[in-house]
């Protein structure tokens, strides 16, 4: 095992984390909000990811597959929540999880009727292709460090957004009292189809910009969906913070164990069954990480309310 | 209005009349067809304790479905390859008796619910359906990875598993068979809803802390239903491994738990015949709409869609004109 696998596998692990963290910002700002849980979130990924196939399809420009991303998803957020998401508020959390549930349902379908069951591929745009050298001679692909990148760039810009603007403010204020902030003067219907898009937005990106690197079709979403579910679970409900580290965590969890676990079952067992129970291990390494911290912390590390 | 009782033994009746009216005009898709739908109402009878009475959203309920599964799945395996099964030591044999495969797939699901809530009892409210859904894809994950039973593929079981004195492979003497545990099922949720531990649990979901302050821990009682909650839809994975003699890591997956729920709030929250009568109607309308369109889910997202903004206590709510418990 050599230090350049160790050091390119840790690069993997944080460019799947910083995906993760564009899902669950959403997903976390949402409920903080809103105190909404949303299984769709992962629809609004698959959307992106086929607006921007369908996009680059036709221009062959990757910038443009991007913007209709987010546009597209952004849109749809915004339809969903002043059609049926806002109904929701204040309701049980079962009815939540149902409507949602049923949203999944009737995105997925459409999007097959659209687009029939086969994958769409979204290429990587030449400028961002093949592999640069790293300083220690590590050759590695392009296109993650720019996933890396913007990941981290969204990151600043919304916490630049939340902490630093008028908007943010608000939303701050809606996290804490919902009932003051309407009382205030505060348009609290408009401010939450902002967050819902702005959530929406943050999933379709992810959505187009993972879709390069896999395919893109129906049901990409709900494997993404539940895994921002256990970053948040990990980093506290409602807690963008929490949001960044877990989804940090998780990332690399995944990506070393798939890697690490085999070899270190090798130690002790005979080459075939250790990758058996190493890889077997490995798929649930995530899972007992978010059982050991809500052992130690229910609410998890930056979450103040239960 | 519709009382209640009425609908339910309407349900009942419906459910022994249409396979046995399937015998007569030899249609034994149509009783496979049932027979589902009895299974799949078990899985939710078991799901609807931990939900209807206890309160506990739990969207990781696959977990126990599947367990129930590859409990069957593997003890036939042994059987059928003659082998058996070595874990850490202890050999266990396989097996091609239903009785004994239920029995081992009651213990394991309780066994894992029981470790499940442990977990994500800590927690309530969203935290609680998040930690459950990723439980469940965990072992999701854990049956794909796991080549030493097929993995991905899943396992396929010849010939179904015998039951003392009936010939399983009769679709109706099958069907019978599911028949009579739903029934004890029922017969179980009903005695449990009205002895003192199901009015607990049901004071428990509405107010906790006057629970508390009785004496009573709340999370405790929870902790009991989501255990027996485990264990019946256990039984009911061991029971649709064995119609469809096939196992595969898609008993584990999300959707079918979120299905295990949409079954409950189409039949009605916390209603004794809920889970019933919403098996039915949902393998009805899968096997009705899914002739009709291949895209049949757009409709089940908005008939959904229709009775979670609109009609609360689901079909038996309409008919009776009671509400839904909240939840």
């Amino acid at each position: 095992m050599s230090t350049l696998l160790i050091i390119e596998q840790l690069l993997n692990g944080v460019q799947f984390g910083v995906m993760l963290f564009l899902m669950a910002a959403g997903l976390t700002l949402i409920f903080g909000v809103m105190g909404l849980i949303n299984l769709a979130h992962g629809s609004l990924y698959m959307i992106g990811a086929f607006a921007a196939a369908a996009v680059a399809g036709a221009t062959g420009s990757f910038g443009l597959a991007l913007a209709a991303a987010l546009a597209v998803a952004a849109i749809a957020g915004a339809l969903i929540e002043m059609t049926v998401i806002r109904r929701l508020y204040g309701k049980a959390h079962l009815d939540q999880v149902l409507a949602t549930f049923a949203l999944i349902l009737i995105f997925s379908e459409g999007t097959r009727w659209l687009f029939g069951s086969f994958p769409l591929f979204l290429d990587i745009p030449d400028a961002l292709s093949g592999p640069v050298t790293l300083p220690g001679g590590i050759q590695y692909p392009l296109y993650r460090l720019f996933l890396i990148a913007v990941g981290l760039l969204v990151g600043l810009g919304l916490w630049a957004l939340i902490e630093r603007t008028r908007v943010g403010i608000q939303i701050r204020a809606g996290e804490n009292d919902r009932e003051m902030i309407a009382a205030l003067g505060v348009d609290i219907r408009r401010l939450y189809t902002l967050i819902f898009a702005i959530g929406a937005a943050l999933a379709g990106l992810a959505g187009a910009l993972v879709g390069a690197i896999q395919s893109v079709q129906v049901g990409m979403g709900e494997p993404v969906l539940i895994l921002a579910f256990v970053v948040i679970v990990i980093g506290g409900i409602g807690s963008i913070k929490g949001a960044f580290i877990g989804a940090l965590l998780v990332g690399l969890t995944d990506t070393l164990g798939g890697i690490f676990l085999p070899e270190l079952f090798k130690l002790f067992m005979e080459p075939g069954a250790a990758t058996q129970t190493g890889s077997a291990l490995a798929s649930m390494a995530i899972y007992i990480l978010m059982s050991l911290v809500l052992v130690w912390r229910p609410t998890g590390l930056f979450g103040a309310r239960a | 209005m519709i009382p209640e009782r009425l609908v339910n033994w309407v349900a009942l009746l419906g459910l022994l009349a249409v396979p046995l009216w399937a015998v007569v005009v030899d249609e034994p898709f149509t009783i496979t067809l049932v027979t589902r739908a009895v299974i799949l109402a078990i899985a939710a009878v078991g799901l609807n304790i931990a939900l209807g009475i206890g309160g506990l959203v739990s969207l990781g309920h696959a977990v126990f479905f599947g367990i129930g599964g590859y409990a069957m799945g593997i003890l036939a395996y042994h059987a059928q390859t003659f082998t058996s099964l070595n874990l850490i030591g202890l050999v266990i044999p396989g097996t091609k008796s239903m009785p004994v495969i239920w029995l081992v797939a009651i213990v394991i699901s309780a066994l894992a619910a029981w470790i499940i809530g442990l977990l994500s009892l800590r927690t309530s409210g969203v935290y609680f359906i998040m930690i459950t859904l990723a439980f469940g894809q965990m072992f999701f994950y854990f049956a794909i990875s796991w080549s030493a039973y097929g993995g991905e593929d899943g396992l396929s079981i010849y010939v179904r598993n015998g039951f003392p004195g009936l010939n399983t492979l009769v679709p109706i003497q099958f069907f019978g068979l599911c028949l009579v545990l739903l029934c004890v099922v029922l017969f179980l949720n009903a005695r449990l809803q009205n002895a003192p531990f199901g009015l607990a649990l049901n004071a428990a979901r509405q107010v906790p802390t006057r629970v508390e302050t009785v004496g009573l821990n709340p999370v405790r009682l929870k902790l009991v239903a989501f255990v027996i909650s485990g264990a019946i839809t256990g039984l009911a994975g061991a029971l649709f491994a064995d119609l469809n003699r096939f196992v595969s890591p898609t008993m584990f997956s999300w959707q079918l738990s979120g299905e295990l729920i949409v079954l409950i709030i189409i039949g009605g929250v916390g209603r004794l015949y809920g889970p019933v009568i919403g098996a039915c109607l949902f393998v009805a309308l899968e096997h009705w709409l899914g002739g009709l369109t291949e895209f049949w889910h757009v409709y089940l997202g908005l008939i959904l869609l229709a009775i979670v903004l609109f009609a609360r206590g689901g079909i038996i709510g309409l008919l009776t004109g009671k509400e839904g418990a909240h939840v």
